[in-house]
């Protein structure tokens, strides 16, 4: 055991100390904020914190929040798979600089993410004019919201499955390919099999930032009630009218997605570490 | 382009693969890869690097150089700064904590820190708020003891980058921290070093490069930080208006090129302290080997 090491050996005020400020950090930095959620949600009781959530703008910013995750989560998906497989199955010049470019969005902010769409499809950008004589909207309309997701979340899945399969290596798929078995073959029963618990972890966790995206969204949208509010801009709109209960009520379900997300990927590492057990 | 390419894949590089490796599906795999990439973020970002440049250089020089452009991005890049450097020790407690000693919560508290990841960034903005609000669970007590007002002030905007950047130092220690051999520091131990030295001059020099990753990446992601800190930050233009609320205030009154120079120069400014970081750590390897 690894904690038996020379930590082990540490002066006991040191390990208190340490496990005492630990702990304090955790409550005062991720506990209180989480329970000032619900607390202000249920502030005057349960109906009209249920009763927020379930009006009218409330249920189509929640169908809307789905619509845009059921779309982009699968297009970051795919994307992530096949970078993966073709930047750790293959040697080509420029692979390095393919791993940077993919990463990027992640140093982009969330507005930026947003902005570059509306530069390209805005009333005032390239596309704007011949968007507008064909009829077609993007901008302040759902493929704008998705476009400004799809680039938010667009790293999350390549990113959990690269590192993973650089370390499986290549001697697997290239034995069943000696077998004479095709591309889809080996992807489908060889190296998916191999990388499915990272795979789904991924895609948890490009879905819980999809679900919460804010800025990118927020630029996009135009917040226009029933029709292009998220979950999200739903919050921050009954927040800036003062209506706090409600405000908080949407935000404990967006609250309660992100501590699903947490358990889900929890027991994945627990499924994925079993799995390595029993390899071993 | 990329995608006919991938779909006939011409007969040199056929052969080149099949005398490297037998792997097949490269074309496809590539083809859609760099479809994806160019089309998502290639050719917007492209758009980015294009539009400021209709002002010509005179013209985002002067947006550059307003006041309240000054203002927020010194707001935003201090701010950000700061907080990662405010999670540096804080992050190391953490990881060290997790990783190093056996107590209950351990898992608990490992899964927590990646808390800030999984909460919707207005989720957590709104919940920082209510916390630090004057008459908050936090911002009275502040108030009462020290006279500090944390929410609607610049010190809002570092808090909530705390928050932000916090996992991103603990997550990028951590495995160093786990994997790191025991035999230097029981040696350092056995030549007579007490516990504390060991820490400070075995330990912690070996997590140094997995610190600055940790520290960058969090930077990044603060800096660039909208949903979490709007809420709390009170928004006061040349007081706590960081930098991506003002692109947005530019595009609501129609001026991309403004809003698309304040974002470029966002990016690369970001750009360029990363590159720092990074030859700094490169410097740090090329030591130790």
């Amino acid at each position: 055991m690894s904690a038996a090491g020379p930590a082990a050996a540490d002066p006991a005020w040191l390990r208190w100390t340490a496990v005492t400020l630990a702990l304090l950090l955790a409550v005062v930095i991720f506990l209180l904020p989480l329970a000032a959620v619900f607390t202000e949600a249920l502030r005057r009781g349960w109906e009209p914190a249920l009763a927020a959530i379930q009006e009218e703008d409330a249920r189509a910013a929640v169908r809307l929040t789905l619509l845009v995750a059921a779309i982009s989560v699968p297009v970051n998906a795919m994307g992530g798979v096949a970078a993966a497989w073709a930047v750790t199955k293959f040697d080509f010049p420029g692979r390095r600089l393919l791993i940077t470019l993919i990463e990027l969005p992640f140093s982009v902010s969330p507005v930026i993410s947003g902005l570059v769409y509306v530069l390209l499809f805005g009333a005032q950008g390239y596309l704007g004019p011949w968007l507008q004589e064909h009829d077609i909207e993007i901008i302040f309309a759902v493929p704008g919201l998705v476009l400004a997701t799809v680039f938010v979340t667009f790293p999350f899945v390549a990113r959990t499955l690269i590192p993973l399969m650089q370390e499986q290596g290549r001697d697997e798929e290239e034995a069943a390919a000696t077998l004479g078995a095709g591309g889809w073959d080996i992807f489908r029963r060889v190296t998916l099999p191999n990388v499915k618990w990272a795979l789904l972890s991924g895609v948890l966790l490009c879905n819980a930032r999809a679900m919460g995206e804010f800025g990118a969204v927020s630029v996009v949208s135009g917040h226009i009630r029933g029709q292009t509010n998220t979950m999200p801009l739903h919050v921050e709109i009954l927040y800036n009218e003062y209506m706090f209960v409600g405000a908080f009520a949407v935000a404990s379900l967006l609250a309660l997605l992100g501590l699903l997300t947490l358990l889900a990927k929890a027991l994945l590492e627990i499924l994925a570490g079993r799995r390595m057990g029993d390899a071993a | 382009m990329s995608a006919g390419a991938s779909l006939t894949p011409g007969a040199p590089s056929l052969a080149l693969r099949r005398r490297r490796h037998a792997l097949p599906g490269l074309g496809v795999s590539l083809g859609l890869t760099l479809a994806w990439l160019g089309l998502i973020v290639l050719i917007p970002l492209a758009a980015l690097a294009i539009k400021p440049w209709e002002l010509g250089p005179s013209g985002l020089l002067e947006v550059l150089s307003e006041p309240r452009v000054l203002a927020s991005l010194r707001l935003s890049f201090g701010a950000a700064l700061l907080a990662a450097l405010v999670s540096v020790p804080l992050g190391l407690l953490l990881a060290w904590t997790v990783t190093r000693y056996r107590f209950p919560g351990r898992r608990l508290l490992d899964a927590l820190v990646d808390l800030p990841f999984a909460l919707p960034t207005a989720v957590a903005g709104l919940a920082l708020t209510a916390l630090f609000a004057p008459n908050g669970w936090l911002g009275a007590p502040l108030a009462a003891a020290f006279g500090w007002q944390v929410a609607f002030k610049p010190a809002g905007v570092v808090v909530a980058l705390v928050f932000v950047a916090l996992p991103f130092v603990v997550r990028s220690v951590e495995p160093v921290l786990r994997d790191l051999p025991l035999d230097a520091e029981e040696a350092a131990a056995t030549l007579g070093a007490t516990r504390l030295q060991t820490i400070r001059r075995v330990v912690l020099p070996a997590l140094l490069p997995a610190t600055i990753t940790g520290f960058g990446l969090g930077f990044a992601r603060a800096v660039g930080e909208y949903g979490s800190v709007i809420f709390i930050a009170g928004n006061m233009p040349m007081v706590s208006e960081i930098a991506p609320l003002l692109i947005v205030v530019k595009l609501e009154q129609f001026n991309y090129a403004a809003a698309a120079g304040i974002g470029l120069a966002m990016l690369l400014l970001s750009f360029a302290i990363l590159l720092a970081l990074n030859l700094w750590q490169r410097r740090l390897r090329r030591g130790r080997a």
